[in-house]
């Protein structure tokens, strides 16, 4: 229950292909399993999504957006939980393919960096389609730059069956992997200090490093950044004006067709 | 802050996408409005009377309370209009009236926003853990959306309320409460500076049409204050705020 590694299906082996083709089939493939152990609930058919998501900071980047359709045991992260490593990657460097793989290997459905790179401040990203078919939960993660681990988080929101647009606004979550330094180093790696980036080009260098003191390893409400407004010096590499935030930092709206 | 996510399944499914407090509302909305949804018992229809039409009136309160430490709210404005009127939108340019509120705390445009049918105001400033009552009365056939929108006075263009929020499913004596989050205009930089706000912590300039800042709504990310760095800064630690700043709840009373 603590460690939010997705669960693999109890399902007969099937081939987890990645491409939609395959996909159809092998949920098919599943519902029809489903039916015959005379499990199948009516109300758990297939759900087009078209999702959108708004970036709501003042001057912090999205890193490729993972969204994720999966079963109601199944989570990216848990609150109160340890981040996963394929998470961490995630929230250190921005990297999203271990949880796909995690997702897609339990039988989910996944849409990858639908906004084509990063989500810019301000900036939305339309009409991403996701069939969840048989699946029932909804999580959505991306890194925040330039943060040591922060990322934004859905995790595991039910879908609903009655079709309409609903709208859901995301907090920030700290994965509590990695010291918040502030330090913009190139530093992406799962478990190497500093940040990786940023992308806005606007963050100072020759910090000295911020101490914040934070004692919790699991994932949590993101506390902020800190940032001064010394861009050749300070503790920070980060810009107090330009890169704090409150809480929430995304808006998105799922329509469910 | 579990406002800011949505799990209520039963109550999301009235509200579409435009609504951008829907999260808050969907949430404080469960323990007050129990089964209203639940349409099975809706009254039979009203016998027809064939008279010449009179104007049927619906009157709505709204009452807002100001939750922030220091941010003496701007006298809230109130506009009534149809459905497809956003005074904002995040991730878009603010337009001038939604700018004048945010800067300055002045709504007087917003009236003369296509599709606005009907705009109220609060008495005058709102003060920080007080709340005021206001009364809204609509022809029924202009009840569709309503929109809250108040300007954080010790701010250069923060502002708060509630977003083309639809109350046509209120029925009399039903009432819905929400929280509201401080957005930023993007249309005036945060300097925080003397001269540039025109609270009382400052006393300073409110709206100028100038835009130097990132030109488009957002979730405020905070003042920083002289305390925490801003060298120029004349704000202090009580005007920092968070989410949410303001409550806000809407009756319909007949």
């Amino acid at each position: 229950m603590k460690s939010s590694v997705l669960k693999t299906t109890m399902l007969p082996a099937v081939s987890h292909q990645v491409n939609a083709p395959s996909r159809a089939v092998k949920a098919s493939l599943l519902t029809v399993g489903l039916m015959a152990a005379g499990i199948f609930s009516a109300s758990a058919t297939a759900a087009d999504l078209e999702i959108s998501v708004v970036n709501l900071t003042h001057g912090n980047h999205f890193t490729p957006i993972f969204i994720a359709a999966h079963d109601a045991d199944s989570h990216l992260f848990e609150v109160g939980g340890t981040a996963t490593p394929a998470l961490q990657k995630m929230a250190e460097g921005g990297d999203i393919a271990d949880l796909d793989a995690a997702v897609m290997g339990a039988g989910g459905f996944t849409v990858t960096n639908p906004a084509m790179g990063l989500l810019a401040p301000g900036a939305t990203v339309n009409e991403v389609m996701l069939d969840s078919m048989d699946m029932t939960h909804l999580s959505i993660v991306a890194m925040v730059l330039p943060t040591n681990d922060a990322f934004i988080g859905l995790d595991g929101w039910e879908i609903p069956t009655e079709a309409g647009s609903y709208t859901v606004y995301l907090n920030a979550y700290d994965a509590g992997t990695e010291a918040n330094d502030e330090i913009v180093n190139g530093g992406g790696m799962s478990g190497v200090p500093g940040i990786p980036a940023a992308p806005g080009g606007d963050a100072g260098m020759n910090g000295t490093g911020v101490m914040d003191g934070s004692v919790n390893s699991y994932v949590h409400i993101h506390p902020g950044v800190l940032g001064d407004t010394d861009a050749a010096g300070g503790a920070s590499d980060l810009d107090s004006r330009i890169h704090r935030w409150l809480n929430p930092v995304a808006k998105v709206v799922v329509t469910v067709k | 802050m579990r406002y800011l996510t949505n799990t209520s399944k039963k109550h999301s499914q009235k509200y579409n996408h435009k609504h951008s407090l829907t999260a808050a509302a969907l949430i404080a909305v469960i323990g007050l409005t129990g089964c209203s949804d639940d349409d099975d018992d809706s009254p039979a229809p009203e016998p027809v009377t064939p008279t010449t039409p009179v104007a049927v009136m619906q009157t709505y309160t709204v009452t807002v309370t100001n939750l922030t430490a220091n941010q003496p709210m701007s006298p809230i404005a109130i506009a009534s209009h149809s459905a497809d009127v956003m005074l904002w939108q995040a991730g878009e340019a603010a337009n001038v009236a939604l700018e004048k509120i945010a800067e300055g705390g002045d709504a007087a445009d917003v009236a003369a926003i296509e599709g606005v049918n009907s705009t109220v105001s609060g008495a005058g400033i709102l003060m920080p853990g007080m709340s005021e009552t206001i009364t809204v009365t609509l022809d029924e056939a202009d009840v569709a959306n309503l929109t809250v929108a108040t300007m954080l006075v010790n701010t250069n263009d923060a502002f708060t309320g509630l977003n083309s929020y639809d109350i046509t499913m209120l029925a009399v004596d039903e009432s819905v409460s929400m929280r509201g989050m401080v957005y930023d205009a993007g249309t005036e930089a945060n300097s925080e500076a003397k001269g540039t706000m025109p609270g009382p912590a400052d006393g300073g300039e409110g709206y100028n049409s100038e835009r130097d800042d990132v030109d488009f709504v957002h979730i405020h990310p905070g003042v920083i204050t002289m305390y925490d760095g801003l060298m120029d800064s004349v704000l202090t630690p009580s005007h920092r705020f968070d989410n949410p700043a303001v409550a806000i709840s809407i009756s319909r009373t007949e």
